[in-house]
C-alpha cells in the first residue's frame, strides 16, 4: 500500500530568509510535482510543503527534493523541516486548508492556494483523495463556523462594515479622500468585494491622479468633494490634513439630496478628517480608526474561540480519512474473496448448466447470487471495521490463509 | 386525533426559538436546528389545519383562537420564504418566539380543536383569509423593522461585536421590509374589497376603523419612502403600523 509523506517549512519555526529560498510560484510547483510524480507542492508566503505518495522511501525522497531547492542553505533547511506521515500528514493538511495553521487563524486565502496547488500537482489516488477531502474540510469549516467571517485588519473591517450596511457591494460607489497607502489598501479591500472606486480626492491632485488611474477612478481636488457626497455610498478618508476635511453641515446638506440612502464614512486619519458629529446624523455611520481597531480585536478573539470548533471538525475529517486509508489494506483481500466465491459459483453453474432449462438456470443464478451476497456481507463489513481499528492486516492474513487466497497465483 | 399535531408544532417552534438564541453566538448547528424546527413545526401545523378544514363544514377558524392559529401559520409560512437562507436566519429571533407564544395561546383558547366550524359563506372565508394573510405579512415586516433598529443602534454605537453576529445587512432589511409591506398591503386591499361587498350601512365599527387606520399607515409608509423616509424612520413607522395590527386582531373578535 502507498504511504504518504509530507515535508515542509512554515512560518511557525522557519525565518523568512530561509522560507524565501524554497518559495515557489505556481508554475515552479507544477514543474516540481511533474518531475517527481505522485506529488503536490504547496507554496505560499507562509509555507512550502511537499506531499508525496510512494510505495516506499517517500519521506527520504521528499526531503531530498525540498532541500535541493535551498541550495547552499540546504543544511539549515534540513534542520527546520517538519516531516509527517500518513494520518499526521492528513491532519496537518486539513488544518492548513481550514486556515488553522495560518498566521491569522481562519484567513480565507489559503483554501484557494490549496486548490491551486492540487490542480497544479500530479497526485496519485491517495493524494487525490487527501486533497479533495482537505478542500471539503476547508469549505466545511468556513460554512459551519464563523472563523473566516470576521475581518482581521482595519481595511478589511472597513469593508466588512460596508457589507453590514449595504449587503452586496456590487455597484456601490466609494469616495477616497487621500491617496496614501492606507487609502489604497482599504480601496483594494472594497474593490475585492465588488465596490467601485468612483473618485479619489487628494490635496496634491497629481498623487490623486496616480491612484485614480490604478483604481479606474476619477481624480478630484480635496475641496471639491461636497457634491460627490450626494452620489457615493462609502467615504474612506485618510489624508494628512491637520483639521477637519468634511464637516457635519456638508454631510447634512448631502443627506437632504440622498433621500434617505445610507452613507458609511470611514475615517482612518489621525488627526481625524471627518467631523465626529456626523455620526449623529440619521442614515450616517461614521467609524474612526479606534472604532475599527476595537472591532478587529473583538473579531480576532471571536476567531480564536471559533478555532476550537473548527479543530473538532478537522479532527473528524482526519478520522474519516484515516478509516478510508486503513480500509485500503483490506480491499485487495475482500476483492479476492469475492472473486473466489464468484469463480466457484460460476464453475458449479457451468457443471449443472446442461441439466437445467433456461428458466431454471436463471432462477438458480439469481438464488446463488443472493446467497453469496448475504454470506459475504457480514465478513466484508467486519473486515472494514477491523481495518479502521488497525487490525486490518491481521484479519486480511487470516482470511487469505483460511480461504487460500493468492495460493493459486503463488503456485503459478 | 389530528388536533394533537399542535403539540409537535408547538415543540418545534419552541425549539426553533431557543436555537435562534444559540445562533447569536455564531453560525453553525444551532442555526440549522432552528431552521429544521421551523420547517417541521410548520408542516405539523399545516397538517393540523388540513385536519381542521377536512372535519369542518364551514370556515373552521372563525373564533379568535382559530384565527390566531391560522395567523401563526401564515406568519411562519411567510418567514419560511426568507428565513431558511443563512443571510436572513436571524430574523427568526424576532419571529419564532412570538409565533410559539401565539400558537400556545391559540391552543389554550381552543383554536386548534378539530370540530364542526360555524357555517359561513365563501365570501366571508375569503375575506378573513386575505385579511389574515395581509396582517401576517405586516407582522413579518415589523420583525424586520425591529431587527433593523437593533442593528442600526449597534452600528451607531460602534459596538465592538457588531460584526460577530450575522445580522442581515441594513439596506437589505429596509428594502425587504418595504417589499413585504407592499405585498401585504395588496392582500389587505383585496380583503377589504371583498369585505366591502358584504358591507351594510350601520355595520361600521371600531375594528373596521382601526383596519382602515392600518391600511392608511402602511400606504403612507410606501408613499413617504419616495420622499426619503427610509431606514430608521421607515422602521419606526412600520412598528407604529404594527401596533395597530396588534390592536385590530383582538378587536375583530371582542369588540365587534
Amino acid at each position: 500500500m502507498s504511504v504518504l509523506a509530507l515535508v515542509g517549512v512554515s512560518h511557525h519555526r522557519t525565518p523568512i530568509e530561509l522560507r524565501e529560498r524554497v518559495a515557489l510560484d505556481l508554475e515552479a510547483c507544477r514543474a516540481l510535482a511533474q518531475r517527481l510524480g505522485g506529488a503536490v507542492v504547496l507554496s505560499t508566503c507562509n509555507r512550502t510543503e511537499l506531499y508525496l505518495e510512494r510505495e516506499e522511501n517517500a519521506e527520504d525522497e521528499a526531503v531530498a527534493a525540498i532541500t535541493e531547492l535551498a541550495g547552499d542553505r540546504s543544511q539549515d533547511l534540513a534542520a527546520a523541516l517538519y516531516r509527517l506521515r500518513d494520518d499526521g500528514a492528513a491532519l496537518h493538511l486539513f488544518r492548513v486548508a481550514a486556515g488553522l495553521d495560518s498566521l491569522v487563524p481562519g484567513e480565507g486565502e489559503i483554501l484557494g492556494q490549496v486548490r491551486s496547488a492540487f490542480e497544479a500537482g500530479e497526485p496519485g489516488p491517495l493524494l487525490d483523495r487527501l486533497f479533495r477531502q482537505a478542500l471539503h474540510t476547508g469549505r466545511r469549516v468556513r460554512i459551519e463556523t464563523a472563523i473566516g467571517e470576521s475581518p482581521a485588519s482595519v481595511p478589511s473591517a472597513a469593508a466588512a462594515l460596508a457589507q453590514q450596511v449595504f449587503g452586496e457591494l456590487n455597484g456601490r460607489r466609494v469616495l477616497l479622500l487621500g491617496a496614501g497607502k492606507i487609502s489604497e489598501a482599504t480601496a483594494r479591500n472594497l474593490v475585492s468585494r465588488g465596490a467601485e472606486i468612483a473618485v479619489v480626492a487628494n490635496r496634491t491632485i497629481a498623487h490623486g491622479e496616480d491612484l485614480a488611474r490604478k483604481l479606474d477612478a476619477r481624480a478630484l481636488a480635496l475641496d471639491a468633494v461636497a457634491a460627490e457626497l450626494e452620489h457615493v455610498d462609502v467615504v474612506v478618508s485618510a489624508t494628512s490634513a491637520a483639521g477637519v476635511v468634511v464637516s457635519r453641515a456638508t454631510v447634512a446638506h448631502a443627506l437632504r439630496v440622498r433621500k434617505g440612502r445610507p452613507l458609511l464614512l470611514v475615517d482612518l486619519a489621525v488627526p481625524r478628517d471627518l467631523d465626529p458629529a456626523i455620526n449623529g446624523l440619521e442614515g450616517c455611520f461614521l467609524y474612526d480608526v479606534d472604532d475599527l481597531r476595537a472591532v478587529v480585536e473583538e473579531t480576532l478573539s471571536g476567531r480564536r474561540s471559533e478555532a476550537a470548533r473548527a479543530e473538532r471538525l478537522v479532527t473528524d475529517e482526519a478520522e474519516r480519512f484515516r478509516e478510508w486509508h486503513a480500509a485500503l489494506d483490506i480491499v485487495p483481500t475482500i476483492a479476492s474473496l469475492r472473486a473466489l466465491a464468484e469463480e466457484i459459483r460460476d464453475s458449479e453453474l457451468a457443471r449443472a448448466g446442461g441439466r437445467l432449462s433456461e428458466t431454471e438456470r436463471r432462477h438458480v443464478e439469481s438464488v446463488t447470487s443472493q446467497i453469496l451476497a448475504k454470506l459475504l456481507h457480514l465478513p466484508t463489513i467486519r473486515m472494514k471495521e477491523a481495518a479502521a481499528a488497525a487490525d486490518g492486516v491481521v484479519y486480511a492474513d487470516v482470511v487469505r490463509h483460511l480461504f487460500g487466497l493468492g495460493e493459486e497465483e503463488r503456485r503459478r | 386525533m389530528s388536533e394533537l399535531l399542535v403539540v409537535p408544532a408547538l415543540l418545534a417552534y419552541g425549539e426553533a426559538a431557543f436555537a435562534y438564541v444559540g445562533e447569536l453566538r455564531g453560525p453553525g448547528l444551532a442555526g440549522r436546528l432552528a431552521t429544521w424546527g421551523v420547517r417541521l413545526g410548520w408542516l405539523a401545523q399545516t397538517a393540523l389545519l388540513v385536519g381542521q378544514a377536512a372535519s369542518a363544514e364551514g370556515f373552521p377558524w372563525g373564533t379568535w383562537a382559530g384565527s390566531l392559529n391560522l395567523f401563526v401559520w401564515l406568519v411562519v409560512g411567510a418567514y419560511l420564504i426568507w428565513g431558511c437562507t443563512p443571510r436572513y436566519r436571524l430574523l427568526g429571533l424576532t419571529v419564532m418566539p412570538v409565533a410559539a407564544a401565539l400558537l400556545a395561546l391559540a391552543w389554550a383558547g381552543g383554536g386548534t380543536a378539530v370540530e364542526d366550524g360555524a357555517r359561513s359563506g365563501a365570501v366571508l372565508a375569503v375575506h378573513v383569509a386575505l385579511m389574515l394573510a395581509g396582517f401576517a405579512g405586516l407582522t413579518l415586516a415589523a420583525a424586520m423593522a425591529a431587527l433593523y433598529l437593533w442593528q442600526e443602534r449597534r452600528l451607531k454605537r460602534h459596538e465592538r461585536g457588531v460584526l460577530r453576529v450575522r445580522v442581515p445587512p441594513l439596506d437589505a432589511l429596509d428594502r425587504l421590509a418595504a417589499r413585504t409591506v407592499l405585498g401585504s398591503l395588496a392582500l389587505l386591499t383585496l380583503g377589504i374589497g371583498v369585505g366591502a361587498a358584504r358591507f351594510h350601512r350601520g355595520d361600521f365599527d371600531v375594528a373596521m376603523a382601526v383596519t382602515l387606520g392600518v391600511w392608511a399607515t402602511y400606504a403612507s409608509l410606501l408613499v413617504l419612502r419616495h420622499e426619503g423616509w427610509r431606514g430608521r424612520r421607515a422602521a419606526l413607522l412600520n412598528l407604529a403600523g404594527f401596533m395597530l395590527v396588534a390592536i385590530v386582531l383582538p378587536l375583530t373578535h371582542f369588540a365587534s
